[in-house]
């Protein structure tokens, strides 16, 4: 086995997902597939090959420091699922 | 003729003469979307009574003398372009709710061109999928042949085209989401160069590999519409600056002089026999117009699924990181504490397939796993990109298959999502390099289902791809050819 249940749970944790014991046995199998299949890459050997996170060399985009206008707020808390007029509102953390 | 059949530069023409007006040409899609929606599922939303006002707008800007590249024309959207105060789901239900407050710089571009907005169309959950089947609100249907998939995740995009409802669209291509419902629903589709079209406001899945794309009925359209969408833009940091050719000027008869490079390896086992014919009848096509034939080797092709599905899922999983309930979309109201919030409103906002692609990508970047996953694979990246630059050496252009098969069964391989990945060797490639590619229809099955032929050229030759695709049209008669319904 490439990945077990337990850490299909450690990972469905660190990316926030709840998943139903039916739901955690179906995606185990499933990624446990994916990960064998994609062992593959491990037949070559990339010694010294620089990754590319990129498709072109492209550095870093500046653009000046200046002051444009931004959303209204108004328009910033048009979707949220609870607000209150100034801020979005979450259940209560402390 | 009823005005849906024409293509989008014969409808200009005629808007152009006062033979037309974008009202008649807007209700004609809307009463040709009012036949065959109900079948064919092309829309999440329409906005019919919207659409007419842009219409009548786009007629008094013309009797004013305004010239817009796309003024009058009703074209449609895939529901990953944010639009101001128009819904964008992204064919999920963690956004069912969602009105953007802005518009992508795209659809700044084709509001300006005085292009008539008539809704936005089915995809595949956040773009992860190959079928479309993934979309939470319905899902698109093969114009060609009744209970078939129309491809993904761009489905709704070519299905649309493809039956008249629009005369030009708008998809986004990350492994092939352009170029692969093209090919099966018999339309035209255009990966640009990563950087050649601004992707502010796209909802993002892959940032390294996302691109915007054309869909049209015949390749002049795609011309046209690259005329509209290329350009730099200051809110994408990655757009290029770069000057934008008038693809419209590419299209020149002949392809004498070019080298069209055979890619040995797209030719392989699991290619459907019918789908090999009509490929080779393009390279034939291309020969007797004078291009000379070269076989050019991607050697790394064969790792470029394990490539794809491990760099495009750990960067989704960080991207959809931000849909946790607390600015927009979903959010689960019963949670008592925040943690349980975002995990409840995730677990129900998103889809398997969502799902899948999230827990993939977070594994492969997560602490012990990041170098033998994520970095392994962005190192294969390089030798992948390495062999497209050694190809193109040898030729300016390279002919192949889009999909190794026409389109198959609504309901095959949903639950086997390694087989559905597997059905995307041809196309990733081009996203991992950043390279242009391009889907033109090339024939048809014995099933009479549509099969596609892919270019892929160096980056920013969408000029040199357009022209090969003109020349390959001329040859097959296809252009401009709207599914029988």
């Amino acid at each position: 086995m490439k990945i077990t249940v337990e850490e299909v749970l450690h990972v469905a944790h660190l990316a926030r997902l709840n998943l139903n014991e039916e739901e955690l046995v179906k995606m185990t199998g499933q990624l446990d597939t994916i990960l064998s299949y994609v062992d593959k890459l491990s037949e070559l050997d990339t010694t010294g090959i620089e990754p590319t996170t990129h498709a072109h060399n492209s550095v870093n985009a500046f653009r000046e420091d200046g002051v444009v206008t931004s959303l209204p707020r108004e328009e910033s808390l048009a979707n949220a699922p609870e607000e209150n007029g100034e801020m979005f509102k979450v259940p209560r953390i402390i | 003729m009823q005005p849906y059949e024409l293509t989008m530069a014969q409808a200009l023409v005629k808007l152009d003469a006062g033979e037309l007006s974008s009202r008649e040409l807007t209700q004609s899609c809307l009463d040709r979307i009012e036949k065959v929606d109900s079948d064919i599922h092309s829309f999440i939303t329409l906005d019919g009574e919207a659409a007419l006002l842009q219409a009548d707008q786009a007629d008094q800007k013309r009797k004013e003398g305004d010239n817009g590249k796309l003024l009058g024309i009703p074209l449609g959207l895939k529901d990953l372009l944010c639009t101001r105060n128009l819904r964008t789901t992204c064919g999920s239900n963690i956004l069912s709710n969602f009105i953007p407050p802005y518009d992508a710089t795209v659809v700044e571009s084709i509001k300006k061109e005085g292009g008539v907005i008539l809704g936005k169309l089915t995809m595949d959950e956040f773009a992860m999928g190959s079928t479309s089947e993934t979309c939470s609100f319905g899902v698109p249907e093969n114009p060609w042949k009744k209970g078939y998939v129309a491809g993904g995740s761009s489905g709704g995009s070519a299905t649309s085209v493809a039956s008249g409802e629009c005369f030009v669209t708008l998809g986004s291509d990350t492994g092939g989401s352009i170029r692969q419902p093209a090919s099966l629903c018999g339309v035209v589709g255009l990966k640009p160069t990563y950087g050649r079209v601004s992707r502010y406001g796209l909802v993002a899945y892959a940032s390294s590999l996302d691109q915007i794309g054309p869909f049209s009925r015949d390749v002049a359209d795609s011309a046209l519409m690259m005329n509209v969408i290329s350009g730099y833009d200051r809110r994408d940091s990655t757009s290029v600056n770069r000057e934008v050719p008038d693809y419209s000027q590419a299209l020149v008869e002949g392809v004498k002089g070019l080298k069209v490079g055979v890619p040995r390896e797209y030719f392989g086992e699991g290619l459907d026999p019918e789908v090999r014919t009509i490929v080779e009848n393009g390279i034939r096509i291309l020969q007797e117009q004078g291009a000379e034939i070269v076989e050019v080797s991607l050697p790394h092709t064969e790792y470029c699924i394990a490539v794809y599905y491990l760099i495009a899922p750990a960067e989704a999983s960080s991207n959809l990181a931000r849909y946790d309930g607390v600015a927009y979309g979903y959010r689960e109201k019963e949670a008592e504490t925040l943690l349980e919030m975002y995990k409840e409103s995730r677990s129900v906002g998103f889809g398997a397939e969502v799902k899948r692609r999230i827990l993939i990508g977070t594994y492969a970047l997560s602490s012990g796993y990041y170098d033998a996953y994520y970095k392994k694979a962005s190192q294969v990246r390089t030798l992948i990109l390495g062999d497209f630059n050694r190809a193109f050496e040898q030729c300016d252009v390279l002919i192949s298959p889009v999909v190794p098969t026409p389109a198959w069964k609504k309901g095959e391989n949903v639950d086997d999502p390694l087989s559905l990945y597997l059905s995307d060797i041809l196309t990733v490639s081009a996203n991992l390099a950043g390279i242009p590619g391009m889907s033109v229809p090339g024939g048809f099955s014995s099933e009479g289902l549509p099969v596609g032929i892919q270019l892929q050229g160096p980056h920013f030759r969408e000029d040199t791809l357009l022209r090969v695709a003109y020349n390959i049209e001329k040859g097959t008669g296809l252009g401009g050819k709207l599914a029988s319904l």
